[in-house]
């Protein structure tokens, strides 16, 4: 016994001690070439072909290899063009022109133009087209409207749309619109994931398997050229060992640190970069059964969870407290006259009694971890803590990622009263449309596990979707805000910051809005 | 002996079809499945239907094994979802990986577990002998994981001495040198316990022979000490280290999984996991029969060389 303890002791004097004397070692010479990039990343690719990959980590890659006809303006969210310099909407916002930049070639010399375009959208869309069989694309219902591609002469394409769909054109501007040439498609077959030809600003040079992705710079890129001669992304999905490549200097840039390591990089040698995202984390009620049932106890729930402790001690200062279903990410379409609901105990337990709720017995799923979930254990217990402070009798079933979803996508009746939920998206539609509206429930081919039902919600958003003036949206969208947050189907607890953290070799590095990845303007030392 | 292997060989086909069965009834029963890992947040049944479609899991349960297994029969392992590229193609580069990790570091086991416990026998309770023993007992109870990430912080992260992971450089590697560089580190962390246990048991079949009256005629009859203990009784205590050194090949290549995530070696046992977290059906099912012929493998060949040590065992 006596052994074993003085091993342990030692043990841990031993971590102690290693731990101090990396706090006292400055970081030595870098050992990363110049004009090279190194990135890591969180995970191998999948497929380098844009319409085939779901993943922001494959995003990262494929937005400096491919271009789309629009993007996302640097900063926001708002459209811009790219490859199409203009572009013009029919009145009853059905049919989309646009109008095709000159000059462009693809990296394997085939030129960019309207039937280029028109074979990328056919290629996803069309069962019968030629190379359909490329895929499987599963987000190819990001352009489920698109009834047909036309190309009206050379540099002009035209979108026939079924209904009108606001959305469509941040979709396109989304990495799913990225467009790839259509001779390489049909040089590689299925293997056009492994061999892609885009026209960005950089050009794929290798992919050694789980090693390295590697690209350079496109010396013929019709716009600035890019700053560094070549940028590997290094997958590392052990984010401890990411964070010892950083600190080691293996690699100059790395995304999603996670919280409890920034402090690590707070000093000489790196440089933090954070920015607020298009990401919402939030509790399904379910509004169907049991104690959510009732308004006034979902809002209590608004009101008892402590938002603020959760954002600066749980996440460390890496997320911000969520007023309402959008993220201020969309500027345009955010209702800043919103306050997020206050940590506000004693009214809490005021709406449970007026209720007539003695304790009311819930119970919460919890995921392990998954895309954009941050740190659902932590969060789940610190939630179930305020919870029961206010009167809750709360009953945590935790689940792997992929179970998890299996368990609340269906939706929550018979099951839970509460789930936990986060979604990352690119049109201030997307998410009230595919989980708040009477017709987003499960059994309808939604989202909406917590059967959360308003007509005025359905009235507004279906709106919304067919305006084409964009002023009219944000005011629909605005005024959906508030009466979301009045009949709470959901608790609002964070908006996430995307985080990077680079070496102080890397110069003009920005995160978008967006989480995509530009590294055009990046310069290394 | 030719019909022993034989044998054994035979009795390897029901072991290894029943585990088919085990591992594709597994994948078919755990929660979650591929198009719901693709599309995340965008998984209407809508979605997923068309993704199982395209995928061919809309197919019946034992038609799609049978199917799986007739294509494994033909080399025909399937095409991975998650890496768009065939299984056997990516089984194939992973194990290489594993093999270089888990052999050296099984070389580094046996060499070191042996002479330790060889040494320790020898000087029962001398100096050597409880150096060795409180050695053995750290390298036991340290989690191999653990030991890794300390190894990393210290020799890569503050005295820069080996890269923090990976297999070869990023840049201007590739060769020999820079493989045995990435190498140290882990390699070291995956033997560390595997030594221990071996050490240990060598250690007490050392001993156990070395009170064996025939060690004690040889020793009466003036044969130099390093021929009794090496000559006489290492080859004698062989016959019980082998089949240790058998299941902690095994456990070398499992444990291989952890040390695999930390050094984000690109090996099999971090494609399994991977896979496993993304629902990747065709590469789990073919990477773990794949690993588990390997295994029944090495315990045909430990069994043989056992047979071949002592005739007793020979049927």
């Amino acid at each position: 016994m006596t052994l074993l303890a003085l091993t342990r002791r030692t043990l841990i004097a031993a971590a102690t001690s290693t731990l101090a004397l990396g706090a006292a070692l400055a970081p030595a010479t870098a050992q990363t070439p110049e004009g090279v990039l190194i990135v890591g990343q969180i995970a191998e690719p999948k497929s380098l072909d844009p319409a085939a990959v779901t993943a922001v980590n494959d995003f990262r890659i494929l937005v400096n290899l491919y271009e789309g006809l629009v993007r996302y303006k640097p900063g926001t969210l708002e459209v811009e063009p790219q490859l199409a310099t203009d572009w013009t909407i029919s009145d009853d916002g059905t049919v989309y022109t646009f109008t095709l930049r000159e000059g462009v070639t693809f990296h394997d010399g085939t030129p960019f133009d309207a039937a280029a375009v028109k074979f990328n959208f056919d290629r996803m869309l069309d069962d019968t087209h030629p190379y359909h069989d490329t895929g499987p694309f599963p987000l190819a219902f990001f352009f489920s409207a698109v009834k047909e591609t036309t190309v009206v002469d050379p540099m002009t394409v035209r979108f026939t749309l079924s209904e009108p769909y606001a959305p469509f054109l941040s979709n396109l501007a989304y990495p799913t619109g990225l467009l790839v040439s259509p001779a390489a498609v049909e040089a590689h077959g299925a293997d056009f994931g492994r061999n892609p030809a885009g026209t960005g600003p950089f050009t794929f040079a290798e992919w050694r398997s789980n090693e390295a992705v590697v690209i350079e710079r496109n010396d013929d890129y019709w716009g600035d050229p890019a700053g560094t001669d070549a940028v590997v992304f290094r997958p590392i999905t052990d984010a401890n060992t990411r964070v010892a490549e950083m600190l080691a200097g293996g690699i100059d840039l790395m995304v999603e640190v996670p919280p409890t390591s920034l402090g690590q990089f707070r000093g000489e040698g790196f440089e933090i970069v954070e920015q607020a995202g298009p990401h919402v984390w939030f509790l399904i009620l379910n509004a169907r059964e049991g104690p959510f049932a009732d308004v006034r106890v979902r809002q209590a729930a608004n009101y008892a969870v402590n938002k603020e402790a959760i954002v600066n001690d749980v996440l460390e200062g890496t997320a911000e407290v969520a007023a309402g279903p959008i993220p201020p990410a969309f500027a345009w379409a955010y209702n800043d006259a919103l306050a997020p609901y206050p940590h506000d105990p004693e009214k809490a337990r005021a709406l449970l009694a007026e209720a007539g709720m003695e304790a009311p017995e819930v119970t919460f799923y919890v995921t392990e971890g998954g895309s954009g979930m941050l740190d659902p254990v932590a969060m789940g217990t610190a939630i179930q803590a305020d919870l029961a402070e206010v009167g809750f009798d709360v009953t945590i079933e935790t689940y792997e990622w992929n179970t998890f979803l299996g368990e609340v996508n269906p939706g929550l009746e018979g099951k839970a009263d509460m789930a936990e939920m986060a979604w990352m998206t690119n049109d201030p539609d997307t998410l009230p449309y595919l989980a708040l509206r009477t017709d987003a429930w499960p059994d309808r081919g939604g989202f909406n596990s917590g059967y959360y039902s308003n007509p005025e919600v359905d009235a507004l958003l279906e709106e919304a979707r067919t305006a084409t003036d964009q002023n009219r949206r944000a005011e629909l969208y605005r005024e959906m805000q508030a009466i979301v947050q009045q009949d709470a189907p959901w608790v609002f607890v964070a908006n996430w910051k995307q985080n990077a953290v680079t070496s102080d070799r890397v110069g003009n590095f920005t995160l978008e809005p967006s989480f995509l990845l530009h590294l055009q303007d990046v310069v290394k030392n | 002996m030719g019909r022993y292997i034989l044998k054994r060989l035979i009795s390897a086909v029901p072991v290894l079809l029943g585990i088919t069965v085990i591992v594709f009834a597994i994948m078919a029963m755990i929660p979650g499945d591929p198009a719901t890992a693709i599309l995340g947040s965008y998984a209407t049944p809508e979605n997923v239907a068309r993704i199982n479609r395209d995928l061919g899991l809309d197919k019946p349960l034992v038609q799609r094994y049978f199917i799986w297994l007739g294509n494994m029969l033909q080399g025909d392992f399937g095409r991975s979802f998650s890496l768009n590229r065939p299984v056997l193609d990516e089984i194939l580069e992973r194990f290489n990986a594993t093999l270089i990790l888990a052999g050296t570091s099984f070389v580094i086991c046996a060499i070191l577990g042996i002479l330790a416990g060889v040494v320790s026998a020898a000087r029962q309770y001398g100096l050597a002998d409880k150096l060795i023993t409180f050695t053995v007992l750290i390298g036991i109870s340290i989690p191999s994981f653990f030991l890794g990430m300390m190894m990393i912080l210290l020799f890569a992260v503050n005295l820069r001495w080996l890269p923090v992971s990976g297999m070869y450089a990023i840049y201007g590697g590739g060769d020999v040198p820079d493989l045995l560089r990435h190498l140290v580190m882990p390699a070291l962390a995956l033997a560390a316990v595997a030594t221990g246990v071996i050490a240990r048991l060598s250690r007490s079949a050392m001993l156990e022979v070395l009170r064996q009256d025939y060690i004690r005629t040889a020793r009466a009859k003036g044969v130099p000490e390093g021929r009794v203990i090496l000559g006489h009784a290492l080859r004698a205590a062989m016959v019980s280290i082998i089949p240790v050194l058998g299941i902690q090949a095994g456990f070398v290549l499992s444990g291989a999984v952890y040390i695999e995530i930390v050094f984000q070696w690109p090996g099999v046992g971090r494609m399994l996991v991977d896979a496993i977290l993304k629902r990747d059906i065709l590469l789990v099912q073919g990477g773990v029969v794949f690993v588990a012929a390997c295994y029944v493998g090495f315990n045909i060949a430990v069994d043989v060389a056992q047979s071949l040590l002592d005739p007793r065992i020979k049927t």
